[in-house]
């Protein structure tokens, strides 16, 4: 089967996740929330939400008790960085994580 | 009254997954551009590192339309795009031009002066990474002086950037704003603003780049805050001619002290090993300009 | 094939009172006494163009102007983006024409040079776009007189290019380019000569604006760009297809381009349609590739582009007054080149010269090198000598085209085939 098939005339996109791959292949440590930490969630309702508002992937949603998309989460570990509470920590990836 | 955080608007724009290096500020700032428009525009994007982020034939990263263009022509298809949708009587759909600081000053400045000059009801945004950085940071018109590029590999840089805020506002375009992904919030109330408004608007996003910049991608975030913290960057707007310091910028004005440059340089790669008075260059020329930026606060705030 | 019945009622005079005995029949239109610089105008504005963008460059200056004209005055409803250089003039109708306006410019030259990467992305874009390139030779050095290197030069971008040899030719030729653009997604570059004919009036039928309307509908986008179905177009494409979210197999780079080739020579047949559905509302046609003059029976076919047809055609009448069987081949479409065409109209000739405004330095002319390629596949071929003619505005008269047509009659009668380009008028 040909790419005639796809009734392209010149390269028109459409939008999906996960274009570049599963991008979380690319991670060498995981950020890992501890929930008890996390100010929205101490407070149990929205709050702070630095870790969504810098994540420069867009893999953390902006809910209280949020965890981190890890199919696409790249490791760069702005988010432990941005938290007030220190309430995430990098792991590193091991061969059994992955 | 400024945005917070907690107000940013929970909906993406921008998919995970992107092509992006990790901890790209052009990430965190494309995030919330879209986010202020809501999704409803129509970009023109030329080669650069927001192609990279787009993605790939048959996919995109983005749930906008977005058009590639080749280097220079970005205000100039932006332009087009405007015309275009006004005869096609889609006028009401906003165009976003965004081009790196190459793509800008250097390449695409003779097509923005044009669109500019004719002022051209689009908004466009310079993300300004400081280098030619999709194509191995290069030195551009925007690399700050004694930066160390893959074209200033020895001496680094040996001259400032260009004044991009400055030369548009000599067009008389009617919004002209300095931000940074550091600060989403000012990124967002900016661009809404601007969207708000007829004519040109021009938004200059300094964006911290972790591969050209040498530092640790989980950085990013501080690099921009120590770049505002230093003057290096400063956060302002200019509406209808009209000059304003913004959030971080508008305090440390009122404080009066600024943190001396060489902290935020001793942490980037790019900066490593600079002489003593390169560095006292660098700090004069911050010094000077922020001078300047403080006196024209005070003054629109006199009148 | 088609030999045009208005050439040869003309064929017993000058170029000049040709043009007069072509003079159009005003039918449900009027005849207008114009440039061929506002004929293109003229086109554009009767084609209800949406965007125009484009900038000043001798000789291509008063389309723009006429243009600007009509916009501003209110004939056309259009938006008139008065750009700062040509790369963003077609920036700007490459943008426009994505959003599904019907886009127009026009250029010569340096300018045209100067829109290269735009052309190129025109093309791969697959853009309805129309562009009248008015030629002129390029500089270094400067010179603003008429030669066609300019298009020549983006003879590969990927546009269909079609010449014109008189000003009612190029403003059914503008017409007729939209519909074609439209119908086979590629752009078309309107070529005619600088100055012979940008600048010379000759008479002119503009038709109403509602017949007008009826041949050319409104434009239909093939592809939009709309917030509700978020597209991104001409991204990076690489070598290899790849596989959307959805599984379906698209295309890589290559398969863009076979697609692309496959549209320039589609093309062919769209070109010679649309120039039939043209005389049938009008009651004019050009030939659609290609045209012929007193060349039924010619022994000797002199083959060109342009206004040096008419030349051509009068060095032809002489010497068929010497008793020469000679007849004209006028190459109209260039891109897609017409090889079929070519190969039919010269099959009983033993003989073809070929004139060429340009030069593929360090090789010959491009016509002839692409009709002798072409003839290559040809049973029949006749012996084909090149001529370079006319660069930078040098007069080209009958009677030099006529004594090349000797000169190579006498090679030929040597039993030689082909020869070096021979150059006119040059006094080196």
């Amino acid at each position: 089967m040909g790419t005639r098939d796809c009734k392209h005339e010149s390269a028109m996109a459409t939008p999906c996740s996960g274009e570049a791959g599963i991008t979380g292949d690319w991670r060498s440590a995981r950020p890992v929330v501890d929930q008890s930490k996390c100010l929205a969630v101490k407070a149990g309702r929205p709050a702070c939400f630095q870790c969504w508002a810098f994540c420069p992937e867009g893999v953390i949603k902006k809910e209280v008790g949020s965890e981190v998309d890890l199919t696409y989460c790249k490791g760069c570990g702005i988010c432990v960085e941005v938290c007030p509470a220190d309430a995430i920590t990098m792991v590193p990836e091991t061969e059994e994580s992955a | 009254m400024a945005t917070r955080i907690l107000d940013l608007p929970a909906e993406e724009y921008m998919l995970p997954g992107n092509r992006a290096c990790a901890g790209c500020g052009l990430g965190i700032g494309l995030r919330h551009i879209l986010k202020a428009f809501d999704g409803k525009c129509i970009m023109a994007v030329p080669a650069s590192c927001l192609t990279v982020l787009g993605g790939m034939y048959p996919s995109s990263s983005v749930l906008v339309p977005w058009m590639n263009v080749v280097f220079p022509s970005t205000a100039a298809a932006a332009s087009g795009l405007v015309a275009g949708l006004k005869a096609t009587g889609r006028e009401d759909i906003p165009v976003l031009a965004m081009a790196g600081d190459g793509g800008t000053a250097d390449i695409g400045i003779q097509a923005l002066s044009g669109a500019a000059e004719r002022n051209t009801n689009f908004i466009y945004i310079c993300y300004d990474n400081e280098a030619y950085m999709n194509t191995g940071t290069q030195r551009s018109g925007m690399t700050p002086l004694g930066v160390r590029t893959t074209t200033t590999p020895v001496q680094g840089k040996q001259q400032p950037p260009k004044d991009m805020p400055r030369i548009l506002e000599a067009h008389g375009v009617p919004y002209i704003a300095m931000t940074c992904p550091s600060f989403p919030t000012d990124l967002y109330d900016k661009v809404k603003k601007a969207i708000g408004i007829r004519g040109t608007r021009y938004l200059h996003m300094a964006t911290p780049c972790p591969a050209g910049w040498q530092y640790n991608p989980k950085d990013t975030v501080e690099m921009g805050r120590l770049a505002v913290e230093t003057g290096s960057v400063v956060l302002f707007e200019i509406e209808h001619g009209a000059f304003r310091l913004t959030s971080r910028s508008k305090k440390l004005a009122e404080q009066g002290e600024l943190m001396p440059v060489r902290e935020y340089m001793e942490r980037q790669g790019r900066y490593k090993n600079l002489d003593e008075a390169t560095i006292a260059a660098v700090q004069q020329w911050i010094d000077r300009r922020w001078e300047d930026y403080v006196r024209r606060d005070a003054e629109s705030a006199q009148s | 094939m088609i030999t045009e019945k208005k050439q040869r009622q003309g064929a017993k005079t000058s170029p000049k009172s040709r043009a007069k005995d072509e003079k159009p029949q005003s039918g449900n239109g009027r005849v207008a006494i114009i440039t061929g610089n506002e004929a293109a105008a003229h086109a554009a504005r009767l084609c209800r163009v949406q965007v125009v963008a484009a900038y000043p460059i001798t000789p291509q200056s008063a389309v723009v102007e006429n243009l600007s004209k009509f916009v501003e005055s209110g004939e056309l409803k259009a938006e008139f983006v008065t750009v700062e250089s040509e790369h963003s003039a077609l920036a700007v109708c490459i943008a426009a024409s994505t959003v599904g306006a019907r886009v127009f410019t026009a250029t010569s030259a340096n300018g045209l040079a100067y829109m290269c990467e735009q052309i190129h992305w025109a093309a791969g874009a697959r853009l309805p776009i129309v562009m009248c390139c008015v030629n002129r030779a390029m500089a270094a050095p400067w010179n603003v007189l008429n030669d066609q290197q300019d298009s020549m030069s983006q003879r590969d971008a990927g546009w269909i290019q079609i010449h014109c040899r008189n000003n009612q030719e190029i403003f059914d030729t503008v017409v007729q380019a939209f519909k074609i653009a439209e119908r086979v997604h590629v752009p078309v570059m309107v070529c005619y000569d600088g100055f012979l004919l940008s600048h010379t009036v000759m008479p002119v039928c503009l038709p109403r604006q509602e017949d007008v309307d009826r041949f050319l509908p409104p434009y239909t986008p093939h592809t939009l760009l709309d917030p509700a179905d978020p597209r991104n177009l001409n991204q990076v494409t690489l070598a290899d297809p790849r596989v959307n979210s959805e599984g379906v197999l698209c295309h890589g780079y290559m398969e863009l381009r076979y697609l692309h080739q496959e549209a320039l020579v589609g093309a062919r047949e769209a070109i010679v349609a649309v120039d039939r559905e043209f005389d049938q509302c009008f009651g004019r046609r050009w030939g659609g590739m290609v045209w012929g003059y007193r060349d039924e029976d010619a022994d000797v076919c002199l083959v060109a582009a342009g206004s040096l047809t008419m030349e051509a055609s009068t060095a032809v009448d002489m010497l068929r007054a010497e008793g020469i069987a000679a007849g004209v081949v006028g190459v109209r479409a260039y891109r897609p080149f017409p090889v079929e065409e070519l190969i039919a109209a010269l099959k009983k000739a033993r003989l073809a010269v070929v004139f060429d405004k340009s030069l593929s330095y360090g090789y010959e002319g491009p016509i002839c090198a692409d009709l002798k390629a072409a003839l290559f596949q040809s049973e029949a071929a006749p012996a084909v000598f090149g001529c370079i003619a006319g660069l930078g505005g040098r007069d080209v008269k009958a009677r030099q085209l006529a004594d090349a047509v000797r000169n190579a009659l006498k090679q030929y009668d040597n039993g030689q085939r082909t020869a070096p380009p021979a150059w006119i008028d040059c006094r080196i």
